[in-house]
């Protein structure tokens, strides 16, 4: 403890820990990160050219070419691919991309590798919100949906989630610092209260209603369409740069919060930051999909395992797989039942745990 | 299989060429080829086979089990959540949905694609099972057919309401238990098992909340019902006849004593489809004798 030497910001600006000489079996950034695009792009094209709909890759040139010369080919395939496909992939990597690196922040954060968004009730808080609006939204909010249209129950798991953040973050505030052993109980404990408001919910739902709800928590890309697609990107897009910057101060608080602040790191502000980015991040990709479950747990890990954890690695990593393993599953999720669909949160976790599986088996001597 | 699927893309590229130069997809000249249709209600789908139109029928959602070869349709998933892409894959002219279905982005897609939305609303009345009728006609393109049905339909609706409003008997009080899975509901006002007891002139013995709840003991013997009405489903998921009488809930109600039980088919009594007046009819006997 009393070793540590205090250091400079100047150094920390090049990562707490310096980078070593490469450890055995682990790939180094630039092929991580290269590999993780590589993924990226074969999942799209994969995602892009299967679907219910039946269009052949030379329909599919023909679209882009369409897409490229910016004049609409009113052709069925352009439309459906357009309006319907597009927008799913789209969403699909803002949402596994933002899910992803939230995962890599609460882990870098809580210093807990069980820790995931979930943790500080963006979902849950979401989850009520969502089922409120479900449930009680004909008498409760009846000016609502006549305002906010089909924006109502976004808006609404958007604010759910982001208030009881809030909320989490406000009860674990002790004189002027933010106690993370405290933000986890907290957390604990209003994920605990929200699932019983929602099971007191499922009581007064009607069936329609309850299976909405259970839709909901699901998850599901069905509801993509371009104005809340572009939403939804800008904002991950912008969490994932504030993301980033987070990655230097990430690594000396893994150190613990006493060395990080030794080191010149302000933890607070890395809390706040990382709590507003992920809430952010999180609460926009939830609000417009329903829950997607696991993808903030297993894509950071599974990042760690391949390129250990240099969380300036991790951070883009985990948003690279996170992005793969969301448009792997809806892939399936849009065809393997064909022309019924699946639920993403259901597929998330059948694709990703067996791999996961996998990957831990392969690497178990690293752990 | 895929052969098809090729050859009539390709019909219906020539075919659609006026219209989709107009920017609508794939509306298509009324009357140079039927209508493809997708359902989504079991109702609906009922009135299609009623109409003879099943021919044009591509798919159905999860809950067209009735008639039987409803049941090898495509089935397009569950009304609350079907698939944009999907429903398209089916490359349908026209989906009949209750105004239940969803979601409402998926909807919205349909439109844009071209597709011709029939979106009928459910009250739990005579009414609705009209508007089926019409939407079907309309979609399918049998406004003739369907005005014909409707006439049989309300002639032989108008038999059922005279054969119940002849009955001047106290209406007897009862209780709907629906127990598809693990639980049984018991229902309130605004269900359609509600509405079917006041067609058939019974009277529901739970009021004071909409909607289904968890069946109680105490609530049970409060509600002192005369007749217990369920589901045929709902037998044979509690394991038969035997089985539903050993529910503790109903011990202590009138109807155990004399084990005055009505089963109808859940399709028949809660779908308000084109066989509600035989339904309202057999209800009214079987209430009248149980």
């Amino acid at each position: 403890m009393s070793a540590v030497p205090v250091r400079s910001r100047a150094s920390l600006d090049h990562g707490a820990k310096r980078e070593g000489p490469p450890v055995k079996g682990r790939l180094t950034m630039r092929s991580t990160l290269a590999g993780g695009f590589a993924l990226l792009l074969s999942s799209l094209v994969v995602g892009a050219g299967s679907g219910a709909y039946a269009i052949s890759a030379s329909q599919l040139v023909g679209v882009f070419g369409a897409l490229w010369q910016g004049g609409a080919d009113p052709s069925p395939e352009y439309l459906v691919f357009v309006n319907i496909r597009l927008p799913r992939l789209v969403l699909g990597v803002a949402a596994g991309a933002g899910l992803g690196m939230a995962g890599t922040l609460m882990q870098g954060l809580f210093r807990n590798p069980l820790a995931d968004p979930g943790l500080i009730g963006i979902s849950s808080g979401a989850a009520l919100a969502a089922g409120v609006t479900i449930v009680l939204g004909a008498w409760l909010l009846p000016a609502l949906p006549r305002t906010l249209g089909s924006w109502t129950l976004v808006s609404m798991a958007f604010g759910g989630g982001f208030l009881v953040t809030l909320l989490i973050y406000g009860l674990s505030r002790s004189e002027g610092s933010t106690r993370m052993a405290l933000m986890l109980l907290a957390g604990i404990a209003i994920n605990a209260l929200a699932g019983a408001g929602l099971g007191f919910l499922s009581v007064m739902a009607t069936d329609e209603q309850l299976r909405s709800l259970q839709f909901w928590l699901l998850g599901s890309l069905g509801g993509a369409r371009w104005s809340a697609v572009l939403l939804v990107g800008v904002i991950v897009c912008i969490a994932l740069c504030a993301g980033l910057t987070l990655a230097a101060p990430l690594n000396a608080i893994a150190l613990g919060e006493a060395q990080a602040t030794l080191l010149g790191v302000d933890v607070e502000r890395v809390k706040r930051r990382a709590i507003l980015v992920t809430a952010f991040a999180v609460g926009a990709v939830t609000a417009t999909t329903g829950i997607i479950g696991f993808v903030g747990l297993i894509a950071p890990h599974w990042v760690r395992l391949v390129a250990g954890p240099d969380h300036r690695v991790v951070l883009p990593g985990s948003a690279l797989l996170g992005a793969v393993l969301v448009l792997a599953a809806d892939t399936v999720a849009r065809t393997a039942m064909a022309p019924t669909e699946l639920p993403l949160g259901v597929l998330t976790a059948f694709i990703g745990v067996p791999m996961f599986l996998l990957m831990l088996r392969h690497f178990r001597g690293r752990l | 299989m895929m052969r098809t699927m090729q050859g009539r893309r390709e019909a219906l590229r020539l075919l659609g060429g006026g219209a989709l130069a107009a920017g609508a997809w794939p509306v298509l000249a009324q009357g140079t080829r039927a209508p493809r249709l997708v359902t989504i209600s079991g109702a609906i789908t009922e009135v299609v086979y009623a109409l003879g139109a099943e021919s044009q029928l591509v798919g159905t959602d999860t809950t067209s089990l009735y008639p039987e070869a409803a049941r090898r349709t495509a089935k397009v998933g569950y009304m609350r959540q079907l698939s944009a892409e999907g429903l398209l894959s089916l490359k349908p002219d026209a989906v009949i949905a209750t105004t239940e279905a969803g979601p409402p982005v998926v909807l919205d897609q349909l439109r844009t694609a071209g597709v011709v939305l029939e979106l009928v609303q459910a009250d739990h009345g005579w009414g609705e099972v009209q508007r089926k009728v019409a939407a079907v006609g309309r979609a399918a393109a049998r406004e003739s057919q369907a005005r014909a049905l409707a006439a049989r339909l309300d002639g032989e609706w108008a038999q059922v309401k005279k054969q119940v409003a002849a009955d001047t008997g106290r209406k007897p009080r009862v209780l709907f238990v629906l127990s598809h899975s693990a639980s049984p509901q018991v229902s309130g006002e605004k269900t359609a098992a509600h509405a079917m007891l006041g067609l058939a002139g019974g009277m529901n013995c739970l009021a004071g909340f909409q909607g289904y709840r968890p069946m109680t003991a105490e609530a049970m013997a409060s509600a002192a019902p005369d007749v217990i009405l369920t589901t045929t489903q709902s037998i044979e998921a509690l394991g038969g006849i035997e089985k539903f009488w050993q529910r503790p809930e109903l011990a202590l109600t009138p109807a155990f004593k004399r084990r005055a039980l009505v089963t109808q088919d859940a399709l028949l009594l809660l779908g308000f489809g084109p066989r509600l007046p035989f339904a309202v009819g057999e209800l009214h006997k079987s209430l009248r004798a149980a």
